[in-house]
């Protein structure tokens, strides 16, 4: 009874719904901090960040976390929503919700498609580019010798040069395998790792001359979804979860509003920044 | 308080004949309503108006008429119980509307309160909640004794009470964009849940009264509030939190 009762009901559902939405808000947290690493710090720390976040083994499992809440919650979400809509088949000829509620509250899972809409977009523009794309350059650097300007690979091995040139590489005996390690072709040692310059990817699609000003919008308009969604979402997870006390409550509630406008904003002011400032 | 005075106005109602028929809303225009009648007074003379034109009155829910009963039940212009907060339908008056108004009245509308006539539902589903749990088992065998015997915080008693003034009308329902009724049944568990009497059956009380509530068809709560502003008696959100916790503390027991 209670095993089925905290799977099936009505209840159940909403704590799950709770749990994945609050873990979904600290990845929100890390992701941004990643993120802000684009304008803040230079292309080598953040594609450094890029490479530990896609084979860092703790970070992973994170990751799959994440994958996982942003399925299960996304599911459950529809789940819920469907259930509600059939718990009215007849509405009302004259409504009036605007008196008692907010409108973030009450459109919770047309914000919440939205964002999956995003998320989606999202992930084939940058996350599956860095896992699967071919292509994806590694990163460079052009340094000046002589009057004569020369690129570089950025790699793990600090000091060392690794020419971007093909036939420089060879004739230095190294070759690159699986599209980033960098091999001692006579010893079959790796010797370094390159680094997928997806800095260089992000800055490109948000100043593409084409698509470069919608993305941008589109990504802003996103953002402000995500803050209408966490508005009201950040302190109904702690509801939802029985979290409700006349003394935490009030902070509670004050902090997620600060988070539901700080978050998005933070990550809208970055392609902003790329499309209309970055040189 | 300004004098009263008469009123004309146009009224959309929803009619249905029975639980089977299909409904449509009416137009009636009702003249000389005093601002100082109730809402139901109102009602009570179009009703009149009506069997003196040989047609069928209006069927509405109602008993006490002082907003105690919680029978009343009207959604009126888009709001339960109508445009004020904390009454009920019955302790609602004309002086609220002005001369040449339409207002509109429809029944609750949920899947677990069906439609038996015009504007009156079957809550029949609340019965089943409380059936299914919202007591606590006593032995009447004569040997009883005193409530009162057993020391309550007086905070514990305060917000037992408070939980306890839910009268059962079903406006959370009705407001709920999701139909859901929780308010209604985080009051019933939590009512019970705050005293020692109602602690000895709490788990099962919570698992039972939630799964009642699931079958009879109500949705599910988004924590939108509507219900505790359109609550006639009040009955805080808190509520839904604790029926919450003693679900999470119940299902893990
Ligand atoms: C980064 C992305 C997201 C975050 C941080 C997030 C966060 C949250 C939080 C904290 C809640 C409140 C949970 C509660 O009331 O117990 C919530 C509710 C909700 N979310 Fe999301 N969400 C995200 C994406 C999505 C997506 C992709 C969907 C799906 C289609 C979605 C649909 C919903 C729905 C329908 C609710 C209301 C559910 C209810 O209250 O019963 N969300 N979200
Ligand atoms: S909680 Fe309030 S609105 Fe809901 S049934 Fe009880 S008194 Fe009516
Ligand atoms: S008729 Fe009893 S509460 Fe309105």
């Amino acid at each position: 009874m209670a095993k089925s009762a905290l799977l099936k009901s009505s209840l159940a559902k909403k704590y799950w719904m709770a749990l994945t939405g609050l873990f979904l808000c600290l990845f929100l947290a890390g992701h941004l901090a990643g993120n802000l690493q684009l304008i803040f710090s230079d292309a080598s720390a953040f594609n450094k960040y890029a490479l530990f976040m896609t084979s860092n083994p703790a970070v992973k499992i994170l990751s799959y976390l994440t994958y996982f809440s942003i399925l299960f919650h996304a599911f459950d979400g529809f789940l819920l929503t469907y259930q509600n809509i059939k718990a009215r088949p007849i509405g009302y000829a004259k409504n009036n919700p605007s008196k008692n509620s907010s409108f973030s509250s009450r459109n919770m899972a047309v914000l919440g498609t939205l964002i999956l809409v995003f998320i989606v977009t999202h992930m084939v523009n940058f996350w599956a580019k860095m896992h699967f794309d071919k292509n994806m350059p590694l990163q460079t650097i052009t340094v000046e010798q002589m009057g004569q300007k020369m690129d570089y690979y950025v790699t793990t091995d600090n000091g060392k040069f690794y020419p971007a040139d093909a036939s420089q590489l060879e004739q230095m005996g190294l070759e690159i395998r699986n599209r980033t390690e960098f091999y001692n072709k006579q010893a079959n040692v790796k010797m370094a790792e390159g680094y997928k310059d997806l800095h260089k990817i992000t800055v490109a699609f948000f100043k593409n001359s084409k698509f470069g000003l919608i993305a941008t919008l589109a990504y802003v308009l996103a953002m402000f979804v995500l803050a209408f969604h966490l508005w009201h979402g950040f302190q109904s997870a702690f509801q939802s979860m029985g979290l409700n006390h006349p003394r935490y409550t009030p902070f509670i509630k004050g902090f997620g509003k600060a988070f539901a406008v700080l978050v998005p904003l933070l990550f809208a002011i970055i392609p902003v920044y790329i499309h209309f400032f970055l040189k | 308080m300004s004098a009263a005075k008469n009123i004309n106005i146009t009224l959309k109602i929803w009619r249905q004949k029975n639980a089977k028929a299909k409904g449509q809303i009416e137009t009636y225009k009702l003249n000389n309503v005093s601002t100082a009648s109730s809402f139901l007074e109102m009602l009570d003379q179009l009703n009149e108006q009506l069997i003196n034109e040989k047609k069928e009155p209006v069927a509405f829910d109602h008993d006490c008429r002082e907003g105690i009963c919680g029978m009343c039940s009207l959604y009126i212009n888009g709001r339960a119980h109508g445009p004020d907060t904390g009454t009920t339908t019955c302790q609602l008056h004309m002086r609220k509307f002005n001369d040449g108004d339409t207002i509109y009245i429809e029944p609750w509308r949920s899947k677990a309160f069906p439609v038996v006539k015009d504007l009156v539902v079957d809550r029949s589903a609340f019965d089943r909640i409380q059936q299914a749990g919202g007591f606590v088992s006593v032995n009447t065998s004569g040997r009883t004794i005193d409530a009162n015997a057993i020391p309550v915080p007086k905070h514990d008693a305060d917000r037992a009470f408070e939980a306890a003034a839910c009268i059962g009308c079903g406006a959370c329902v009705a407001t709920c964009k999701n139909g859901s009724a929780m308010l209604f049944v985080g009051a019933k568990v939590s009512q019970y849940a705050l005293l020692p009497q109602g602690k000895v059956e709490a788990t099962q009380r919570v698992l039972n009264m939630v799964r009642q509530m699931d079958e009879e068809g109500f949705g599910n709560c988004t924590n939108t509030g509507a219900c505790e502003v359109e609550c006639p008696k009040g009955i805080s959100l808190e509520n839904i939190a604790r029926m919450n916790r003693e679900y999470l503390k119940a299902s893990l027991k």
